[in-house]
């Protein structure tokens, strides 16, 4: 989660939702994000919410996990029974947390909403916190996928990036987490660190692919202001990323990984078929979730909110009975179309064209020619399981006058080139 | 004390003068020391007057400027009638400054103890020197630590070719010598002479615009008597109006029945713009005018042109209003409207020369709160078609394409003083800036005069700034017009995905063309950021391509991560580049941010400069 919160309108102290939201929802699946701010100690390159506590015992994390289970509480009178499809635990480090927190928190989770058999049920983990034995406890408990951040192979690389553990510690835990019994595993990678040869990101990707994880996020280092890492660059005692050199390996990376079996499905994710995160998809297809725990944001159908950062402000809101929100916004349907457009482009799924204007739509051809998108058609099964066309909001710009022929029907995917520059695309796209 | 009351002041008491001094030298200070001195304004009221000039300006309804200033000040028993007329110290208004000095019968040449004689108070001393005047050579500063005197008197006894002994020496801080000084302007200063009984002439010396009035004209007369309820006639423009008002500064506005022979005052018309009440020009009386104007009016003629934008397009109407503001107090500026393709709207201005230009921009700025940006300033240049015919040049856009026979450029004849282990740099940067000498004059055993004629699209483009940084800020420099010079000048355009980009269009010597193209290509390559496709900028003289950089395509513009959180935050400022994106300028389909030709424009010659 980022650092800095957005602005937005003041959320009320019960967190009431605005009228008739909730009973909108009813029964859609739900996702739930529990956030554990805690790290050993902190990397360079992080902005996220995240804090080492000077001592990390059961009186230091009691009254944060307690507010946690509040919140869950809150969430599930807010929103009624929902059922739940998948649950996230991210950080910080949330392996800090013994299995038995673990089982607790999920214990809470099934106790107030519909936990589906089939859930999802991630946690975030640092290789180094990590044990053959810790993992099979975390399966116990219900954890059934892993995310390991294993971001390099190389010495140099993880020493610029502060990360404490050896090279080989990632690739390890995977064999113990396949051996504890987790469905899928996955590995995070960073490319692009400063002092990082393209022959550095090679030995990299091929010691990830050579554990043989399920999926696989490969992100280009971004120098988030007010970092340690940015403080050292404009010292000048490291070398910029460079933005060749980032492509390079993106290309690299996406080509090696395809090669090896693992599908590209969103801008820095790949995936062996069928395992791709399905939690992570429901940020991305701007389904309902609840983020509970400090600075975790929400979003219930076009309405988005955050939580107050500190988690000792947190923990302190909700044993005050308050909810814990900070912020909030409620989407108009003009924001929710640009980010349908914003989130589909960035994933292999696409976006379906009639989600344009006609202006938009005429202003493809640009994109097109350049080779950064292409044109597929809709799969059947799609656009009738989650009727794409029915999620264009009603009364919003599209009205029928300005929607196209059949003609216009197909999936706009961008190619390998074209993800590079999502962001511009977009941009040069919307009216 | 019995000052003579003007309009009836005999010629023989009258003394005028002025000062002839470098910035910094302290001319100011010694004014304000005469008028102390003189009684005009005491001690304690110096302090409060300057204090509380805005709140007389206020209750008085006049701006309080002391263009020219009446002092009376005794010498035996007579009481004479000094009057102090002060001359704008700057070299882009020589002409200005030759029309103060013909309002005179002398001048006092100040010079500082501790510096010596600058270019430019040695070309106003030629002025003065031409137009006849007693030239009263004073030393100031001598309480300063640094002080030279001896060694800047015996310079400036050389130069005027005195006695040095006749060189006078004050400290117009403490006011010492002062009051000698006084005295050796009523003896050395010839009286004004005139007819009395002939028909009005009066020097128009100084022209300002008044919020309150309207525009104050000060004049000399010269012939007759000038009085109020008249209609007067400016004989260059043949307008005429009625004498509001006449009256004298001392130092504060005085209302007066008439201006007699050889007197100083102000007049005012009810004029609103001062292009009507022009320096240099002879006022007379429309019902028995004279026949013969004062010889050396001169109508002022830009020297150099610029664009002026609004880096807020919608700060065009603002900028509009400005200049034409600024025009009622400056007969020299000339602007009409420029559509720019870069830069958007605003207008092509003409100035009597690069300091003027400056001092215009500064004003915008600082008076107006505009942000402005210029582009490089353009002389005129003349170019003869091989048809033939023959056309004026002030904006490289309107240079002709092809059959270009020759092209003239403005000269200036050019001095530049400093100390003499700068000759060799100097002479260097003069040759570097295609100058050729006519001659070196030792003012002292260690200063120099250089003499050089040199193209004046050379000395417009960042020459100041190179003097100094050669000299470590000792040389100073003085120009006049000196014609035109036919030149091996051609256009060099700067493209931009085979557009011109009209701002960055110069025109220079062919032999310059290459290092200018190579500069400007390299710069907009370092500030316009990379663009959806690759664009070439390129330089070329004609349809002939002289450098060629490459602004690559962006290859990477997407965050890598987009999670729960970062949804909103990416929104905002995907809002925030849309909005970013209205702003950029379009040259053909490359989008420039009108920062980075801000930022092109204002560097311009930062790298000639090496």
């Amino acid at each position: 989660m980022a650092a800095r919160p957005p602005e937005g309108d003041v959320a009320p102290d019960d967190g009431r939702l605005p009228d008739g939201l909730a009973s909108s929802r009813q029964g859609q699946p739900l996702s739930l994000y529990l956030h554990i701010p805690w790290c050993r100690a902190r990397c360079g390159y992080c902005d996220f919410n995240t804090y080492v506590p000077d001592r990390f015992d059961r009186e230091a994390t009691w009254p944060y996990l307690t507010a946690l289970g509040l919140e869950l509480e809150l969430a599930a009178r807010l929103l009624g029974p929902r059922p739940v499809q998948t649950v996230y635990f991210g950080g910080g480090t949330p392996t800090l947390l013994g299995s038995a927190d673990f089982a607790w928190l999920l214990g809470r989770v099934s106790a107030l909403f519909e936990l589906d058999p089939t859930a999802e049920i991630t946690t975030e983990a640092n290789p180094e916190t990590v044990s053959p034995r810790s993992l099979e406890n975390l399966r116990r408990a219900g954890v059934n996928r892993l995310s390991l951040g294993m971001q390099s192979a190389v010495d140099h690389v993880l020493a610029v990036l502060d990360r404490v553990h050896r090279p080989g510690r990632a690739v390890e835990a995977v064999d113990w987490a396949r051996r504890a019994g987790f469905d899928s595993v996955s590995l995070d990678l960073i490319y692009g660190t400063p002092g990082e040869s393209a022959a550095d990101w090679e030995v990299s990707l091929e010691a990830a692919l050579a554990a043989a994880p399920d999926h696989l996020s490969a992100y280009a280092l971004t120098v988030e202001p007010g970092t340690r890492l940015a403080a050292r660059l404009r010292r000048g005692e490291l070398p910029w990323p460079d933005e060749d050199d980032l492509a390079d390996k993106y290309l690299q990376a996406d080509a090696r990984l395809e090669k090896a079996g693992l599908t590209w499905y969103e801008i820095s994710n790949w995936s062996r078929p069928q395992a791709a995160c399905r939690h992570n998809l429901v940020y991305w297809q701007s389904d309902d979730w609840w983020g509970a725990g400090a600075g975790s944001h929400s979003h219930i159908g076009g309405l988005r909110w955050w939580n107050h950062r500190l988690p000792r402000h947190y923990s302190a809101r909700l044993a005050d009975g308050l909810s814990p929100a900070q912020g909030r916004e409620h989407l108009t349907d003009q924001q929710r179309r640009v980010e349908r457009i914003m989130l589909d482009l960035r994933l292999a799924t696409g976006l379906d064209r009639r989600w344009l204007t006609a202006s938009e739509q005429a202003r493809l051809a640009d994109p097109l020619a350049r080779g950064l998108l292409e044109v597929r058609p809709i799969p059947p099964d799609r656009a009738s399981a989650d009727g794409s066309a029915d999620r264009v909001p009603s009364g919003q710009a599209l009205d029928p006058a300005q929607r196209l022929g059949e003609d216009s029907a197909g999936r706009l995917v961008l190619t390998p080139a074209g993800r590079l520059r999502a962001d511009g695309v977009v941009r040069d796209l919307l009216d | 004390m019995n000052a003579p009351s003007p309009g009836s002041t005999d010629p023989k008491i009258i003394r005028n003068f002025s000062i002839i001094a470098h910035i910094d030298h302290g001319k100011s200070t010694l004014a304000d020391r005469m008028l102390q001195l003189t009684g005009v304004v005491d001690e304690r009221a110096m302090r409060a007057q300057y204090l509380d000039r805005m709140d007389i300006e206020r209750e008085r309804g006049i701006t309080i400027k002391s263009q020219a200033v009446r002092l009376p000040w005794t010498v035996e028993d007579q009481t004479y009638v000094l009057n102090m007329i002060d001359t704008p110290g700057h070299v882009d208004f020589t002409y200005e400054v030759s029309r103060s000095l013909a309002a005179c019968e002398g001048a006092v040449l100040l010079v500082d103890a501790a510096q010596g004689i600058e270019a430019q108070t040695l070309a106003n001393l030629y002025l003065a020197l031409e137009a006849d005047l007693a030239i009263i050579p004073v030393i100031n500063k001598i309480d300063l630590p640094g002080a030279l005197p001896d060694k800047h008197a015996s310079e400036v006894a050389h130069i005027i070719g005195c006695p040095i002994s006749q060189v006078l020496r004050v400290s117009a801080k403490t006011g010492d010598g002062v009051a000698e000084l006084l005295d050796e302007i009523v003896r050395q200063v010839p009286a004004p002479v005139g007819r009395p009984e002939v028909a009005p002439r009066a020097l128009i010396f100084d022209s300002v615009y008044d919020t309150y009035r309207g525009v104050v004209t000060y004049v000399r007369v010269v012939d007759g008597e000038l009085s109020h309820r008249e209609r007067i006639l400016m004989m260059s423009t043949k307008a005429t109006h009625e004498v509001l008002e006449v009256g004298v500064i001392a130092p504060e506005p005085i209302r007066e029945r008439a201006l007699g022979v050889g007197e100083v005052g102000y007049l005012i018309t009810g004029v609103k713009d001062v292009r009507q009440s022009r320096v240099g020009d002879t006022v007379t009386i429309a019902t028995r005018p004279a026949s013969q104007p004062l010889a050396g009016y001169r109508h002022p003629n830009p020297m150099v042109y610029a664009g002026l934008f609004p880096i807020e397009g919608h700060d065009f109407p603002d900028l509009r209003e400005a200049l034409d503001k600024l025009q009622l107090n400056d007969a020299a500026l000339v602007f009409e409207p420029e559509t720019s393709a870069a830069l958007g709207f605003g207008f092509r201005a003409g100035f009597l020369g690069l300091l003027h230009m400056e001092i215009v921009r500064e004003r915008l700025e600082r008076e107006f709160g505009l942000d402005i940006i210029s582009t490089a300033p353009n002389v005129v240049y003349r170019v003869a078609l091989e048809d033939g015919s023959e056309c004026q040049v002030t904006n490289p856009s309107e240079f002709p394409a092809g059959k270009v026979a020759s092209v003239w450029e403005p000269v200036v004849k050019a001095s530049i003083l400093a100390p003499a282990e700068f000759i060799g740099p100097l002479m260097e940067l003069c040759q570097s800036r295609r100058g050729v000498q006519t001659g070196l004059d030792y003012l002292s055993e260690d200063r120099v005069e250089l003499h050089y004629v040199l193209p004046l699209a050379e000395i417009v483009f960042d020459f100041f700034d190179a003097l100094k940084s050669r000299t470590r800020g000792y040389a100073s420099l003085d120009y006049e017009e000196a014609g035109q010079q036919e030149a091996d000048l051609v256009k060099v355009d700067i493209l931009l995905n085979g557009e011109p980009v009209d701002a960055f269009s110069a025109i220079v010597h062919r032999d310059k063309a290459y290092a200018y193209g190579v500069e400007m290509a390299q710069k907009l390559r370092k500030l316009i950021p990379r663009q959806q496709f690759e664009v070439p900028i390129q330089a070329a003289i004609g349809a002939r391509v002289i450098a060629r950089e490459t602004i690559r395509a962006v290859r990477k513009d997407v965050l890598a991560k987009c999670y729960g959180g970062d949804i909103t935050r990416k929104r905002k400022l995907l809002e925030k580049q849309k909005e970013g994106k209205k702003r950029m300028k379009m040259v053909g389909r490359v989008e420039v941010p009108q920062e980075a030709f801000v930022a092109a424009l204002s560097s311009a010659g930062e790298t000639e400069r090496k």
